[in-house]
């Protein structure tokens, strides 16, 4: 029952963005892009987060470098735009693998604070690169002609290529975290060294865990850095960090698609509500206050949980259809 | 449930921080003009609430419709970032039917906004920034350069304060286009002088702390400190400079001023100062009686930027009618035909790279003791030519420029 509840839900969606580009004036689309990298991004911060239980405070540095690669090699080297991302999502992946490395050597907060020092580095890299426009950004960056077939000058044929890029990228989050090796992640984030104790090289895992994280955000990045024709420094800010971590805590940690409902809650209260200027920080936060405080494991989380008491045999028959040992989290 | 409660906690503080405030509104189909300044950042003062309060002026003398249609004024804060405007400028031209973006301060946004206003074919007049991207690299027939440029304030500052004698050159330059933009023209107006650039010091966007700034600049030994950076990071660097007795051997040259930040710095600190204005308001009876109808509006003077703002929405307008249609070609067209005789300058016109092109003027900051109103800052030092006051059109690199 949940499991059909949550399919028609993701058909519906899926219906209803490919219907977007048709009513530009009802949902701009391009706003729609934005909301679906941001919610990309978030979903990928939830790999480390919500099932690594590791806290980064410096996603920001994966999600602006690939947008700075890509803008790079399709402005200055004219690349292809599918080139150009896939030199984003490697650029991000590795740059997530080393921040990754370093950072696990600490726990909790330390390690948190480690990510931002790193990302902070990285902004200043962004800011005193000749080639990175510094507060100007890199601008004109052109869209290209992706594959040498679809143009995407055209809004219309670049949101299809987004929706078919970051639903690929969700759908990787999804395998990853409902394969064995996401089982691993959890029991590391459920008791470290147990998971140790029973052979596991855990700082694989974690390295691992990061660089699919960033590698991933790195994706929502690229595609975000094409959508705007622009990389600038809000995209490697600190404050970007911030943001992911409030889309994924308001959506929901516990869930892999949470991220996402968070990602839209956000995008669309600074969209929607910008003529109320500095009020929508209150907004939000007045918004965050009580999540926290009525539903603690972010809207997507808490709908899930409810579904699941009310429905006390759902969760069981559906283990049941899985295989030994397999969670699966929808 | 604790850590997670805890992890809440400090996003919700980071999110405190993280979300600035940016403001629009939107309606129906008219002649629509969007007013994209700063409108809570360093450059609030120079574009801001002011800029919107000019635009709206313009549009209501001119009779509040254009051809049976409604003229409306919307407005965003870009926040000085160039993605939000180049954003924004996208939304307004997509779905938003905004037909002219006007004021545009800050150089970086200028630049990202020329780039979609040339992809779209919408015009924007650019009355806030300085870059000389607008009329180069970035030109379109859609883009208007309106008030000044580096140009004209390298040849205005820049090189009066050679002539008199300013030889040795150290600048301290806001680390964006619009600094560094203007740190090339003034070292173009120095070496061509015969005069030596000897070093440059970069600050980020509203920088607070200027010391280890000037103690470079003073390292340097130079004769002139050059500031290349307008707004409140030109009075913060020239508050340190004095402070730090900078001025003592040294000579301050900023670069771009505005009657805001003369206001700010107060008489005693920026008396005896050169600025090149395009405009200030006790010029003449036309332009004290402008002043006089934005002062009640807005409480303060209008600057050269928003005085331009009126002017250029007028001449759009005018531009707009005389077309007899919205059609962005035509009214180009129109523009280009079209001279300007108003209270901001009398017989502008505007050039094949979108150069509008008019006299400038320098000036002085007054003494205390000459000052005799509030507002009354300003004193002429020389008028620089039309002709003089702007880059030559055999200079720009704008592919629609015939050679």
């Amino acid at each position: 029952m949940l499991v059909l509840l949550k399919r028609s839900l993701i058909l519906a969606v899926v219906a209803a963005l490919l219907a977007v580009p048709l009513m530009p004036h009802f949902i701009y689309p391009v706003f729609a892009m934005k909301v679906m990298c941001f919610a990309l991004f978030a979903c990928a911060y939830n790999l480390l987060l919500g099932h690594t239980g590791i806290v980064s405070f410096g996603h920001a540095a994966f999600f602006g470098t690939a947008a700075y690669v890509t803008g790079y090699a399709m402005r200055e080297l004219g690349l292809p735009p599918e080139i150009s991302i896939a030199a984003g999502v490697i650029g991000s992946a590795g740059l997530g693998a080393a921040i990754g490395a370093l950072a696990i050597r600490r726990q909790g907060i330390y390690l948190a604070m480690i990510t931002l020092a790193l990302a902070q580095l990285v902004y200043f890299v962004f800011l005193q690169a000749e080639f990175t426009g510094a507060e100007d950004g890199m601008q004109e960056i052109p869209r290209g002609v992706l594959f040498g077939l679809i143009d995407l000058r055209s809004d219309f044929n670049l949101f299809y290529v987004v929706m078919a890029l970051t639903g690929a990228g969700l759908w990787l989050v999804y395998r990853i975290v409902n394969s064995p090796f996401g089982e691993v992640l959890r029991a590391i984030r459920e008791h470290e060294p147990r998971a140790r104790s029973l052979g596991y090289a855990i700082e694989k895992y974690k390295i691992l865990a990061f660089a699919l994280s960033a590698g991933l955000s790195g994706l929502a990045g690229s595609l975000k850095c094409i959508v705007f024709q622009l990389a600038s420094l809000t995209d490697v800010h600190w404050h970007m960090s911030g943001e992911v971590i409030l889309m994924t805590l308001l959506g929901g940690m516990p869930t892999v698609f949470g991220p996402a409902i968070g990602a839209i809650l956000v995008s669309a209260l600074h969209h929607y509500f910008d003529a109320l200027g500095a009020w929508v920080t209150i907004v939000i936060g007045l918004i965050f206050i009580l999540c926290v405080l009525v539903f603690r494991r972010g809207v997507a989380g808490q709908l899930h949980h409810m579904l699941q008491e009310r429905r006390p045999t759902a969760p069981s028959a559906e283990r049941r259809n899985l295989k030994e040992g397999q969670h699966a989290q929808v | 449930m604790v850590k997670s409660l805890r992890i809440s906690l400090a996003a919700s503080a980071a999110l405190a921080f993280s979300a600035l405030p940016s403001a629009a509104q939107v309606s129906d189909d008219v002649v629509r003009i969007g007013v994209l300044g700063d409108l809570s950042g360093i450059y609030n003062d120079l574009s801001g609430k002011g800029a919107i309060e000019a635009v709206k002026m313009a549009a209501e003398d001119f009779g509040g419709t254009v051809l049976g249609k409604k003229i409306d004024v919307v407005s965003a804060d870009h926040q000085n970032k160039p993605d939000v405007g180049a954003a924004k400028a996208r939304e307004w031209f997509d779905t938003g039917g905004v037909d002219l973006i006007n004021d545009l301060a800050n150089s970086g946004v200028a630049r990202a906004v020329a780039g979609v206003a040339r992809e779209k074919k919408r015009h924007i007049i650019v009355n806030g920034a300085s870059n000389m991207g607008i009329t180069n690299e970035l030109c379109s027939p859609y883009a208007i350069h309106y008030a000044y440029d580096a140009y004209s304030l390298a040849h205005g500052t820049g090189k009066a304060v050679v002539e008199q004698g300013g030889k040795t050159w150290f600048f301290l330059t806001v680390d964006f286009a619009f600094g560094i933009g203007l740190e090339q023209q003034v070292s173009n107006v120095v070496r061509a002088n015969k005069g030596r650039v000897v070093g440059a010091a970069r600050h980020p966007l509203a920088t607070t702390d200027f010391s280890s700034y000037i103690l470079q600049a003073q390292a340097s030994k130079a004769e002139i400190i050059g500031i290349a950076s307008t707004g409140a990071d030109a009075v913060n660097a020239i508050k340190a400079a004095v402070e730090f007795g900078a001025t003592k051997n040294q000579k301050l040259a900023a670069l771009l001023l505005w009657i805001e930040d003369v206001h700010s710095l107060g008489l005693p600190a920026a008396q005896g100062l050169l600025l090149t204005n395009a405009w200030y308001w006790d010029m003449n009876e036309d332009t004290r009686k402008f002043a006089k109808r934005f002062f009640d509006r807005v409480g303060k003077m209008p600057n050269m930027a928003q005085a331009a703002d009126y002017s250029s929405t007028m001449f759009y307008l005018n531009a707009v009618k005389a077309a007899g249609t919205d059609d962005p070609d035509k009214i180009s067209a129109k523009m280009r035909e079209m001279k300007v005789n108003d209270m901001f300058t009398k017989d502008g016109y505007v050039r094949a790279d979108g150069r509008f092109v008019h006299d400038m003027y320098l000036w002085q900051v007054k003494t205390p003791a000459e000052s005799k109103a509030p507002w009354d800052y300003l004193k002429p030092v020389a008028t620089i030519p039309a002709e003089q006051a702007f880059q030559p059109l055999s200079e720009s690199t704008c592919p629609l420029v015939k050679k």
